[in-house]
């Protein structure tokens, strides 16, 4: 046995190996974010929101379309992902005895670690190569692949919280399964289902990759969404990679936007769940 | 109480005996839509790099080393699935000490104001997207490893050592050892996060029973606590790895997209330390705009679906260690 002060010794330097980790750790996310405040308040101005790109080289424009654009795409996403991802975080809350959970869960949790880029090629083949061209639509569904799996999780977990007395209480009044859960267990659970929409949102509206080849990118608005649309993320990388000193700014103002989009979801988040855990 | 009862209207026959079955096979179908499609991008990803597959050959394919869709056409994914592998594992690797030490911090030595920031960060890192580390890592990490490291040690080496200059490529700053630094930092949320949830599981007793015998605070973490959460740590060390295997828009942004490999023993097998170097996914996100030809085009998503496997198997894996550990933290 070592003697008492050499094991308060070292348990003094891990202490410090410890805090010396957790820094590490932090460290480029703080960077991250001083660099995206600095750059990007610096950068962001009105004509940021309300106008569309200028030629290359010509100073000034903005990222009206690739905003636009961004809300376009994560609407119509969210919106196909809804049913599947609610049907989903029902079957397996809900109907714990269902033989399709367990591989249900596997995948869905298989799926939700799956490059984003492979969804997007999915959505290529599946959609831009039948029709033809580059569309809104495809890139809607390949942020719908990502939403989907996280939508599940999100609403599975948040209807295992309400408390199985309400379960009973209605079936004890005679309520079939089915009313119970839409009328009973889903409005008491309704603020963490919109909470999991909102995360299932802010984690595709970041995502670059699945559109690059699916809605393309655009410099004009575009709402049609049979036509190539424009993103923030996508903006953000081609003005990234671009040789203009103005576009390096813009795409620092779109990193605050994308940055500031995802605080403030997960802080509503944590407001929302606030008490529950 | 009997005469109100009686004139309540009973639900229609339909509405009892159909309601639940109609529901149930509902919602049934539309969570079926997620099995098919987490199978469904295995197939489609092959169907769609078949061409390629069945002209170089499956394992032709794989091991083959020419990537070039201007003259030959002849396409391999050997300096990809290398480029993949070997910035994910260095990535895993460097991502390691930070991401468990903040973990076990978190979970026990830090104060309880500090420890809902940590989380928070955590939770945080794991959100923040991809080209947004990219563009973080073009302007200001790439051009600070240029100045303080690479040209600093690639200046010492040509003087003393010359004969490995090879080895540490172009020291432009977008290559090989930014994009393991990028990548470590974006990884380091997923092992943070299921090693604080696995040490969190660990029971109250069994760090209490290690504190009544005496044990200093690193000996219960030590001696009580790791071994009962090695389990879920591991996990999320998997499922790290998972996510660096997949990491698009951040790596083509400073990895510098050149598929030169260096040869050991005869075969390509290492990327320049601080040269350029490639990845299946950042390929496919540069090149897939620019493909003309069916059969660049295919050997894009060929590459996707060699990367569906490796990705499918170490999630497969993570999910599979996670049930098994998260049951009481049990089987350490």
């Amino acid at each position: 046995m070592r003697s008492l002060q050499a094991r308060y010794n070292r348990d003094r330097v891990m202490v410090a190996l410890l805090l010396l980790g957790t820094a590490l750790a932090a460290l480029p996310l703080l960077l991250l974010l001083g660099y995206a405040l600095i750059e990007g308040f610096t950068s962001l101005n009105w004509d940021f929101f309300t106008k569309t790109q200028k030629p290359p080289g010509e100073l000034g424009g903005g990222m009206a379309q690739a905003i636009v654009g961004t809300i376009i795409l994560n609407g119509v996403g969210l919106l196909l992902a809804i049913p599947f991802g609610l049907a989903a975080g029902i079957l397996l809350s809900e109907y714990p005895e269902h033989p399709l959970n367990p591989p249900l869960r596997v995948l869905s949790d298989t799926l939700n670690g799956m490059p984003a880029i492979l969804k997007g090629l999915l959505a290529y083949v599946l959609i831009v190569k039948p029709m033809g061209g580059f569309s809104g639509l495809s890139g809607a569904v390949a942020l719908a692949f990502i939403m989907l799996p996280i939508l599940a999780k999100s609403t599975e977990s948040v209807l295992r919280l309400v408390p199985w007395t309400i379960r009973e209480a209605g079936l004890g009044l005679g309520l079939p399964r089915w009313r119970v859960i839409l009328s009973l267990v889903f409005p008491a659970a309704r603020a963490g289902v919109v909470t999991g929409m909102l995360l299932a949102l802010s984690r595709a509206a970041g995502e670059a990759a699945p559109l690059l080849f699916t809605a393309f990118g655009n410099v004009y608005m575009q709402l049609n969404l049979l036509q190539p649309m424009d993103s923030l993320p996508v903006r953000l990388y081609t003005y990234a990679v671009s040789p203009y000193d103005d576009w390096h700014r813009q795409a620092w103002a779109a990193g605050l936007v994308l940055l500031a989009l995802i605080v403030l979801t997960s802080l509503l988040a944590r407001w929302a769940t606030r008490g529950r855990q | 109480m009997q005469a109100p009862l009686a004139r309540l209207k009973r639900p229609s026959a339909l509405y009892r005996m159909l309601g639940d079955r109609v529901f149930v096979v509902v919602v049934t179908l539309l969570a079926l839509g997620i099995v098919a499609l987490s199978l469904g991008l295995g197939y489609y990803l092959y169907l769609g790099g078949a061409q390629a597959i069945e002209r170089f050959g499956f394992w032709g394919f794989l091991t083959g080393t020419t990537w070039d869709p201007a003259l030959k056409e002849e396409f391999g994914a050997w300096p990809y699935l290398v480029g993949t592998l070997l910035t994910s594992f260095c990535a895993l690797f460097l991502s390691l000490f930070p991401a468990i030490a903040a973990a076990i911090y978190a979970a026990e030595y830090a104060p309880k104001w500090l420890v809902g920031i940590i989380n928070y960060l955590v939770d945080l890192m794991a959100a923040v997207p991809s080209v947004v580390y990219g563009i973080w890592g073009i302007f200001v990490l790439a051009p600070f490893l240029r100045e303080n490291l690479f040209l600093p040690a690639y200046l010492w080496t040509a003087e003393h050592a010359p004969g490995i200059l090879p080895y540490l490529g172009n020291p432009s700053g977008y290559g090989f050892f930014t994009a393991v630094v990028i990548l470590a930092s974006m990884i380091i949320p997923y092992t943070t996060a299921l090693a604080r949830d696995a040490i969190s599981l660990v029971p109250q007793a069994q760090r209490e029973a290690a504190y009544a015998l005496g044990a200093t605070r690193w000996e219960v973490m030590r001696l009580a606590m790791l071994p009962y959460a090695r389990g879920g740590i591991l996990a999320g060390v998997i499922l790290a790895l998972g996510r660096a295997l997949g990491e698009t828009m951040a790596v083509a942004m400073v990895i510098g997209n050149t598929n030169i490999m260096l040869k050991l023993l005869g075969i390509p097998l290492l990327y320049p330390l601080f040269g350029p170097a490639t990845t299946m996914p950042s390929v496919i996100a540069l090149e897939f705009k620019e493909a003309v030809t069916d059969i660049h085009l295919s050997s894009l998503i060929a590459l996707g679906f060699y990367l569906f496997l490796v990705a499918f198997v170490v999630n497969l894996l993570a999910s599979y260690l996670i049930n098994v550990f998260k049951v009481g933290g049990q089987r350490a």
